[in-house]
């Protein structure tokens, strides 16, 4: 079990939000953090912990494939990303390069600031602020096991 | 088996065996786009992938593309260092690459004969998309995803359900394929299609040439979609003809009467206005007549979405021999090498110029807000592209509306968003 304080966002946040086009040239993790939502919350990239967690509403990672929005906010040291739904290649991406995405019906009942555990194997958040506990939607075992192995990188590593 | 939508017969010939949506399938890949921003995250995962290995080759280097279009020509030393590592690559695996001259990725694809009907084709880009239009499925993928496809040619996918979008009626004078779409992801929002294969149908759909089919596909990742898809025909096959040498039509690649649809959108788009989504999302679509007059900084033609001959023909109509309005920077960019030509030929270049237009190169420009043409605080750009996040366009204090390229020449005369059918 792994806890974090959480970073609350709303819905349809978008992959231009987590990173803008103007920083793609850089492929390195941590100097993407430095501007990770530079223009949609300025103050994230400063004071983001190691071992924070995002709450969001529906379509979390929309837009573009950019890998650099899932990698910039690994580099932030973003600990896992709860939603109520996610953009399809953003999800993908997370899951690819081992940055945890879980789908949670009821992420609107999080709040900033909530101190959050998460258990990946039972795939419960317990909310240790509200004193509640969340389902997570369950995923195929393959992802799961890609998920384990840090990253498709390593899955197809082994696999090959 | 009841029967298949196409993008299920797709991935069935991928994957080898007869698959439903829903299903979970490890598919061959037939084709692989990367470009110059997401492709050398691809190479370096690549070459994780193969560590330690002595034998470090893609695994078929003639289904792979490579192309330089979004910060092209090199506009900063990264960009620069980036264009050399994948030249090298390239150059190394024995790979395709267009480098910076051929122009926009989602153009170029269709246009050099890359994509055939029922083609499974990735692409390191989410606007891959785009491709359905000549009936293969195409989807965007991140640069470890196209890392793992270098290495192995292969890629799990979930096999998407498809939602029918029966589109009806004539289009409307100045009306076109960009208001449609819009009007769609309007009524459907977001996330309204997340995960599914977007297939277009109906009669409307029948009559739109392949550009306005490329439209179409090219945003059905604004609602979320996984791809956009149109059951190839004849238009297909006469587009097809004279880019593939011995290109053969196949008939297998359509939708069988009894497949299964999670949703059914019906849309009789005859009596459309022109329409435009406004800032901060492109589901926040509105007819032209509720934000005509909004005073406009800079114009962007172009991008992947509308940037092709039949667009600029359109955008020459309707500026004349007019020049534009006083205040507003109008930029106009060819998608693709191809296109230019066509464009210049017909003399459109000469009449752009003498109307005040800036004509650049085909690239994706302003698009991304990752190269030139960048919206400072507070302006308010008009642009024919797919995307008006906050901060895509340059500055997060910017304003970003999208219409068709009618409705950005007839605003480009007036600096103001202006109804097409007014001018
Ligand atoms: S034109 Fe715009 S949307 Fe199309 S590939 Fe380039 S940046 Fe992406």
């Amino acid at each position: 079990m792994d806890k974090g304080n959480v970073w609350k966002f709303g819905d349809n946040i978008d992959t231009d939000a987590i990173i803008p086009g103007r920083y793609l040239t850089i492929n390195d993790p941590k100097e993407l953090a430095k501007h990770v939502f530079e223009g949609a919350r300025p103050e994230f990239a400063q004071n983001v912990a190691k071992g924070d967690i995002i709450a969001a509403g529906r379509n979390f990672g929309c837009g573009s494939s950019r890998e650099h929005a899932p990698l910039a906010l690994k580099g932030a040291g973003i600990y896992c990303i709860i939603a109520k739904s996610f953009a399809r290649i953003f999800f993908r991406n997370a899951i690819n390069i081992g940055l945890p995405v879980l789908e949670c019906k009821e992420a609107e009942r999080i709040s900033e600031g909530d101190a959050l555990k998460v258990d990946f194997k039972k795939g419960i958040i317990e909310n240790e602020t509200k004193k509640e506990k969340y389902q997570v939607v369950s995923m195929p075992e393959f992802i799961l096991k890609i998920m384990e192995s840090g990253g498709l990188i390593e899955y197809t590593k082994a696999r090959l | 088996m009841s029967g298949q939508t196409i993008s299920e017969k797709i991935f069935s010939r991928a994957a080898r065996k007869p698959v439903l949506a829903g299903e979970f399938v490890l598919a061959d890949i037939d084709c692989a786009m990367t470009h110059d921003i997401t492709g050398p995250l691809a190479v370096k995962g690549f070459y994780k992938i193969l560590e330690g290995r002595k034998e470090k080759r893609v695994w078929d280097p003639d289904k792979i593309v490579i192309l330089f279009d979004h910060q092209v020509p090199a506009d900063s030393l990264d960009a620069a260092s980036n264009h050399m590592m994948l030249r090298s690559f390239a150059e190394e695996q024995g790979i395709l690459n267009y480098d910076i001259y051929e122009g926009v990725c989602h153009q170029v694809m269709p246009e050099k004969g890359h994509v055939l009907p029922g083609d499974l084709i990735i692409g390191s880009d989410s606007h891959t998309c785009t491709y359905g239009a000549l009936g293969a499925f195409s989807t965007g993928v991140g640069s470890t995803d196209m890392a793992s496809a270098f290495a192995t040619g292969k890629l799990w996918f979930k096999v998407p359900q498809s939602i029918k979008f029966e589109i009806s009626g004539k289009l409307p004078d100045r009306v076109y394929a960009k208001d449609v779409i819009l009007h769609i992801i309007g009524d459907v929002g977001a996330d309204g299609a997340t995960y599914a294969a977007c297939e277009y149908c109906g009669p409307t759909v029948k009559d739109m040439n392949i550009s306005e089919r490329m439209t179409m596909c090219n945003m059905a990742i604004e609602m979320g979609g996984k791809a956009g898809i149109v059951e190839p025909d004849e238009k297909t096959e006469t587009y097809l003809k004279v880019r593939i040498p011995g290109f053969k039509f196949d008939s297998r690649w359509r939708s069988d009467e009894d497949a299964d649809y999670v949703r059914r959108h019906e849309y009789d788009i005859s009596a459309l206005e022109p329409q435009v989504a406004c800032p901060h999302n492109v589901d926040n679509v509105k007819g032209v007549s509720e934000v005509e007059g909004t005073k406009i900084d800079q114009i962007f033609i172009g991008s992947c979405t509308n940037g092709r001959f039949e667009d600029l023909k359109v955008v020459a109509e309707v500026l004349g021999d007019n020049k534009i309005a006083e205040g507003v920077r109008v930029i106009i960019i060819p998608a693709s090498r191809d296109e230019y030509m066509k464009v210049l030929k017909a003399g459109f270049i000469e009449q752009f110029v003498e109307a005040g237009v800036l004509v650049e190169a085909p690239c994706c420009g302003p698009c991304m807000g990752g190269s030139f043409g960048l919206l400072g605080d507070g302006e308010i750009g008009l642009a024919t592209s797919n995307r008006n996040f906050r901060g895509r366009q340059g500055s997060a204090k910017a304003f970003v509306y999208l219409c068709s390229p009618a409705t950005a020449a007839a605003s480009a005369l007036k600096g103001r968003i202006t109804d097409p059918r007014a001018v």
